[in-house]
């Protein structure tokens, strides 16, 4: 696997649109021609390597190429958009869409991130050991399709609609939860160790939620149906099984009504 | 004005019976002259190319309330399909099932399009309406008015009284600029107002008391007792339901006996929309099958009809129409949003987004009905290339339309990738059929047809001297058409030239001016009607929400107007 560092040494007085800044891009290409790339300062285009200096050639694909970034990158927006494969490490924080509509490969954020990280996702690992904002792991706005697989996995807490329209894959939260986590929601699971706040599961279909701690306001349309064990995250405990939302339709299969699933650990 | 002479090229003009004879089109001062009569004309060298008028779309769904809510409650529909600015045109363009503003008048342009026909317009919001044609660069446009579920008219025609009828809908077509009279599921979407529906046309509408048949001959009886330019425009009862076609031939029926009177050269006293998705047998979506050829052996033998496709795209789109119930329905069977409104006593609307996908049977027998229709057609002057846009896909798939019907081995193409082929084909006649359409057929199904059943075609839809110069080119040579069926698509997608109002429009597929843009619309002069004048006074008084003075269009609203008088005072 080649390298590619990326050093933020002239920051952008706007956000930086940065969804070129993917092994995808980058591979194949020598440092110039990575400097070279595409980026946009609100409206006006251009290369990456005004704002970066940018050390290391990238591999033959995506697979063999990965990407660190330094520098203070919290307004350096959509790195790893979109990414198929190898690796992103961003050393400290980065701004909104980080892995946004990602395939696979992996992002690593040592620092925090803003709101829409991970939407629209369909595979890989996106690991953020801070804190992330709003719509992480959601479906984009307006879009039924949310996230179809691969991990989220979040070491601090977490904005408001958190997986909204899950449809597969898992989110883990080290931290709390603000309101709306996994609305609409037909399939995958989310896990949170904290706390949430309210409205767990609303309009959920299909698909698991875990809450360690309590839930502020719990939803009426969740029921308790008993109490059971799992091994949730390499761990296993005992949780109260609810099953919702009640208020909203829920296939069949094998002749039994299918309903989400919230745990909450006793 | 600046001259033009389009050369060489292959003429394809069936107004004039021209079937590709190689010949000069002459343009001046926007219209279309005689070549002798040009001094100094910058020339057009259209050598190897097909010339057409530009192009009619007789039912498109393009502005106005819905297509916005259409616009508003899906911004995953621009999500990565919008394209980046166009370095030759002045706004940006979104979208792709429902585009805005710009980019539909763009993308029409690019195809060769001069006009279209906005399909549906609530009367309460013709403001909206006009404020989005203005809005609408390139294109000419006009909008019919919804009048199968108005009150004034449901009390009208059940009384019979024709005559207060065609004095109302005068007032109308007036206060809202319209350009004809469209009827959406008549009496259905009233009754949606009840939570009910008219599931056949001799249903009766709640409270009214009145069926959809008396309002579909109501109308006919209005429009020929006016004279407009267009017919009316018929969005049949029981839309999308399998064994529909029943129904729709008992539409297609009521206008028997009636024939066309007009001074514009319409010929027709119907036009049925969308006949696609009205051509269907079987009882259950197991047993769904194509009528297509029933519906056509009705529509063939009967000239006082016109009928268009709406043609499933295989896309993922956005429906939106009046007819308020189907939308309701359409949601319990595909789980996604939806979007319902009232529009007091006019009429009801419904947009919700809808996945024709070729791995679903329904969806791959829809496709094959749509081109069955055209396939079938005996008469291609009455019958029009549509996608009920966006209902059955996006109208910027037109050219994949025409190569469909032009070409057997791009139908075999596309059928290779459904799921059900087999079960597709017992349920159609589509891979019986190895009818290609001819370049002909095509001109006579998107411009001349539609412009004749518009009432237009003195001014749209063909290349006589004294016409607008709209005037499209397309890279395709009739004596050497491309192999590939592909390259038809392609230059019918972005044609070489278009020609508006004698301003260069569209060069090599990119729009390169932006010629001023007209509102069509249908002003017809009646006898003084004192009852009618109360009735409206009465009804704005005791149940719209507006006044009668806040109702009718405000002259700023609209745009660049071009008037068709008709005057049915004797
Ligand atoms: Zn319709
Ligand atoms: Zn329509």
């Amino acid at each position: 696997m080649k390298t590619v560092i990326l050093t933020l040494t002239n920051p952008p007085e706007l956000m930086l649109e940065g969804q070129n800044i993917t092994p995808d891009n980058v591979a194949g290409k020598k440092a110039a021609e990575i400097a070279a790339l595409d980026v946009w300062e609100g409206k006006q285009k251009s290369a990456l390597g005004t704002y970066f200096a940018v050390a290391g050639d990238g591999g033959a694909t995506a697979a063999e190429t990965k990407i660190i970034l330094r520098g203070d990158c919290t307004r350096v927006k959509r790195i790893g958009q979109q990414m198929t494969a190898g690796e992103i490490v961003i050393e400290g924080n980065a701004d909104m869409y980080i892995g946004g509509w990602m395939k696979g490969g992996k992002i690593h954020v040592k620092g925090n991130v803003d709101s829409f990280c991970g939407i629209g996702m369909e595979g890989g690992e996106l690991v953020i050991d801070g804190n992330a904002g709003h719509h992480l792991g959601a479906s984009p706005r307006g879009e039924w399709r949310g996230m179809q697989g691969g991990l989220i996995r979040v070491a601090g807490s977490v904005g408001n609609d958190t997986a909204t329209f899950i449809n597969g894959g898992t989110i883990v939260i080290g931290g709390d939860a603000d309101i709306h986590v996994s609305t609409h929601g037909e399939g995958g699971t989310v896990i949170i160790k904290g706390n949430a706040k309210g409205r767990v599961g609303g309009q959920m279909v299909k698909g698991n939620i875990y809450v360690y701690g309590t839930i502020e306001n719990p939803l009426p349309g969740f029921q308790m149906v008993g109490e059971v064990e799992q091994e949730v995250d390499g761990e296993t405990a005992t949780f109260t099984h609810y099953i919702g939302d009640l208020g909203e339709r829920h296939p069949t299969a094998k002749g039994k009504t299918v309903y989400a699933n919230l745990y909450t650990r006793n | 004005m600046s001259e033009l002479i389009i050369k060489n090229g292959f003429v394809v003009d069936p107004l004039q019976g021209i079937k590709g004879d190689r010949m000069d089109i002459g343009v001046k001062d926007g219209k279309i002259v005689e070549t002798g009569t040009l001094s100094n004309p910058k020339t057009i060298d259209a050598a190897g190319m097909t010339v057409m008028a530009g192009g009619v779309d007789v039912h498109s769904h393009v502005v106005g309330p819905k297509v916005n809510v259409g616009r508003l409650f899906r911004p995953e529909d621009k999500l990565f399909k919008s394209p980046l600015k166009s370095p030759t045109c002045s706004r940006m363009e979104m979208g792709f099932s429902v585009p805005s503003t710009f980019k539909t008048g763009y993308d029409y342009a690019r195809m060769g399009y001069v006009f279209v026909n906005e399909a549906a317009m609530p009367p309460l919001h013709s403001p909206h309406v006009h404020e989005e044609i203005r809005d609408t660069p390139i294109i000419d446009n006009a909008a019919m008015p919804v009048f199968g579920n108005n009150w004034f008219t449901l009390e009208y025609l059940k009384n019979n009284e024709i005559e207060n009828n065609a004095a109302y809908t005068a007032w109308l077509l007036r206060a809202t600029r319209g350009f004809g009279i469209k009827v959406v599921n008549p009496g259905g979407s009233e009754a949606w107002g009840w939570g009910l529906n008219c599931v056949n046309i001799h249903d009766p509408v709640p409270y009214f008391d009145i069926t959809p048949a008396e309002i579909v001959k109501g109308l006919i009886e209005t429009n020929e007792h006016l004279g407009l330019p267009h017919s009316v425009h018929l969005h049949c009862n029981n839309l999308g339901n399998p064994g529909n076609y029943v129904d729709t031939l008992e539409s297609l029926k009521l206008a028997e006996g009636y024939a066309p009177k007009n001074d514009f050269g319409r010929k027709q006293v119907m036009h049925i929309t969308h006949l696609q998705f009205h051509s269907y047998g079987g009882d259950s979506w197991g047993n769904f099958e194509s009528k297509a050829k029933d519906v056509m052996d009705y529509v063939n033998a009967h000239d006082n009809l016109t009928v268009d496709m709406g043609q499933v795209t295989l896309d993922e789109t956005t429906t939106m129409t009046a007819d308020g119930p189907f939308e309701h329905h359409l949601c319990s069977l595909n789980h996604l949003k939806w979007a319902n409104v009232d529009v007091e006593l006019e009429t009801a609307a419904g947009v919700v987004p809808y996945i024709y996908s070729p791995k679903v049977k329904v969806c791959t027998i829809q496709w094959a009905v749509g081109l069955e229709l055209a396939l079938f057609s005996k008469d291609l002057m009455r019958t029009f290339i549509t996608t009920d846009h966006p209902n059955a896909g996006p109208f910027t798939r037109y050219p994949r339309v025409i190569t469909w019907l032009m070409s057997r081995a791009a139908r075999d193409a596309t059928m290779k990738t459904f799921k059900w082929l087999d079960k597709t084909i017992d349920a159609t006649s589509i891979d019986g059929i190895d009818r290609e359409l001819t370049l002909y057929e095509i001109a006579q199904m998107t411009r001349a047809g539609p412009a004749q059943a518009l009432g237009i075609s003195n001014t749209y839809g063909g290349l006589a001297p004294g016409m607008d110069a709209d005037i499209a080119v397309y890279a395709l040579n009739p004596e050497n058409m491309p192999s590939d069926p592909a390259m038809i698509e392609k230059a019918f997608s972005r044609c070489a030239w278009l020609v508006k109002d004698g301003v260069v429009t569209v060069r090599d597929g990119e729009v390169v001016a932006e010629p001023a843009k007209r509102t069509v619309w249908v002003d017809v002069k009646v006898p003084e009607n004192a009852q009618v004048q109360r009735d409206i006074y009465e009804h704005f008084l005791r149940h719209y929400s507006v006044k009668l003075d806040n109702y009718s269009l405000f002259e700023e609203h609209l745009h660049n107007p071009r008037v068709i008088e008709v005057d049915a005072t004797e």
